[in-house]
């Protein structure tokens, strides 16, 4: 990883429908080593994926979204790894994370609608034996996501000329 | 009723974009490339600086040369990125922009007569700041061959008994051209060798794309006759805020100073709240508006060599200065249908003074998804006329 690498994955970040040719104009290498220099943190899995920020309220489908904190007992040999695997095999954990403080894991579930999720929680999460306590956080509203403002301002009036 | 405007003022030239202005402003859709400011707003922790100090009661008057804070940040700040030495208590001023520093800096050395050397293409203010002072603007033009550096034989070619001054401005409003450090030794040999004072505006230092900002008042024996002029307002993002500085040596900045108390008294303090701010804590939003613009350089000068407007790399600011001299139109001309049929704002070259002509100033602060756009209307545009 050098400095090109550390600018191809900023651009990426921001926007991953960047072409290959724009991405090796603005780094100043040929778009053969542009592609190259990307395949091989893809292979070495610092590029996990590309994929879409969208506002699903305004999309409309009406889902719901759920932080769920859970206390777990940790397992001789393998702490929270294992219990984590199992945790993230479900589809609707969408985010599972070890925390600091008061709980260990933080988990992120969508579901279809708020039965569903806490049917999700106290069906399967809930009664996992190592799991000690769960505190569910229906999500409300997302101001920011992945780094992106969800909420419209109203940009002020930029003038068409200065010198 | 007698005619009451000054001589002074009579002789200043009006803005030559005012009626490009209007016209934008009765259009839809306009894409401006012809704002010399950054598109992004200022970093939140600067504002949340301000806003704080606002609620604690930061309202007042600062001292006359800015708050002691600012000063003496910014002094170690100077020196650990330029290896410049200016002395925060007697050496420098906070200023309400880099305009008012122009201006003083102008007043505080120019006699009515005197002669300023102004490196043209450049920034508006320059000639009539120094006509206001009573001085004669001279300029002296940098030419694409050179990148758009100072030639000195052009600088000495302009030098006359009255010499008092020489203005320069690197990197450049409107070339996006940067001196290098050979191109400023032999500048400084002539300052040096004919007495003159170098006014050095180096409110784009920060935005230099391929090695590192050379301060003028670094190189030779430069540091006794320059007065270093810089600003928050483009590297911070901070054009609203109207906060910069001038350093001097202390004659200078002492006569500054009495220009400065009598007609600004000091530069707003919520501004220079936040530019400290930004000081202390900005480094990294800074560092990656920068790198948004080196990118957006890269893309842009790509796409208009690409589609017949040749430009040469700017090494700074955030401008690309493409000759539309193939078009067979003037600057002008091509400015003015290229607003009208594409809605596309940019500034004829001329606007800039001598070297300027056949020339147009497309800033790229802005996002990339315009610039795209910006690039696909000029491109039908040139198709159009040939």
């Amino acid at each position: 990883m050098d400095e090109k690498d550390l600018l191809l994955l900023q651009l990426l970040e921001e926007n991953s429908r960047l072409t290959i040719r724009d991405m090796a104009v603005m780094a100043e290498v040929s778009p053969e080593e542009t592609q190259a220099r990307i395949a091989a943190m893809e292979a070495a899995g610092v590029i996990r994926s590309y994929s879409a920020v969208i506002d699903w309220e305004r999309a409309g489908n009406g889902e719901v979204s759920a932080i769920i904190e859970l206390k777990v007992n940790p397992e001789r040999d393998y702490g929270y790894d294992r219990i984590a695997e199992r945790i993230a095999r479900f589809r609707q954990v969408r985010s599972l994370r070890l925390i600091t403080g008061t709980y260990d894991l933080q988990i992120t579930v969508t579901g279809k609608n708020m039965q569903e999720v806490a049917r999700f929680v106290s069906e399967y999460i809930a009664p996992m034996d190592r799991i000690r306590e769960t505190a569910t956080h229906i999500i409300m509203k997302i101001y920011k996501e992945n780094g992106r403002t969800f909420c419209e301002k109203e940009g002020t009036e930029r003038i068409p000329y200065s010198l | 009723m007698k005619d009451f405007i000054s001589q002074r003022a009579r002789e200043i030239p009006p803005s030559g974009i005012r009626k490009f202005f209007d016209l934008a402003l009765t259009m839809e859709e306009v894409i401006s490339l012809g704002v010399g400011e950054p598109d992004f707003p200022t970093p939140w922790n600067l504002c949340e600086a301000s806003i704080y100090s606002i609620e604690q009661g930061g309202t007042s008057y600062t001292s006359n040369r800015g708050l002691q804070s600012l000063r003496e940040a910014l002094s170690r700040y100077l020196h650990e990125h330029y290896h410049l030495s200016y002395d925060p208590d007697g050496e420098m001023i906070i200023t309400t922009g880099v305009s008012e520093g122009l201006d003083i800096a102008i007043r505080a050395i120019v006699d009515p007569g005197d002669e300023v050397l102004v490196a043209e293409p450049c920034y508006v203010s320059y000639p009539p700041c120094v006509t206001l002072a009573g001085g004669i603007p001279v300029p002296v033009q940098c030419v694409e061959k050179d990148h758009f550096c100072l030639n000195p034989d052009r600088l000495m070619e302009k030098i006359s008994g009255k010499s008092k001054a020489l203005i320069i401005n690197f990197p450049n409003n409107p070339t996006g051209a940067v001196m290098r450090s050979e191109d400023l030794k032999a500048m400084a040999d002539i300052v040096c060798d004919h007495d003159l004072i170098l006014i050095s505006d180096e409110v784009y230092a920060e935005l230099t794309y391929e090695g590192r900002h050379v301060a003028s008042a670094t190189v030779g024996d430069l540091a006794e006759r320059t007065i270093t002029l810089n600003g928050f307002s483009k590297a911070y993002a901070m054009t609203g805020w109207r906060i910069g500085y001038l350093c001097a040596p202390k004659d200078i900045c002492d006569a500054a100073l009495k220009i400065h108390q009598y007609v600004m008294l000091c530069a707003p303090v919520m501004g220079q709240v936040a530019a400290l701010e930004g000081i202390r804590r900005g480094e990294e939003e800074k560092d990656r508006m920068i790198r948004e613009y080196h990118v957006r350089r890269n893309l842009f000068v790509e796409s208009l060599n690409r589609i017949g407007l040749p430009c040469h790399l700017p090494e700074g600011a955030f401008y690309a200065f493409p000759s539309v001299e193939k078009s067979g139109l003037t600057d002008y001309e091509f400015a003015e249908r290229l607003l009208k049929e594409e809605h596309v704002a940019a500034v004829p070259g001329s606007v800039f003074g001598s070297g300027g002509e056949g020339h147009l100033r497309c800033a790229y602060a802005v996002s990339r998804k315009d610039l795209n756009e910006a690039v696909m209307r000029m491109e039908q545009f040139i198709s159009r006329l040939s």
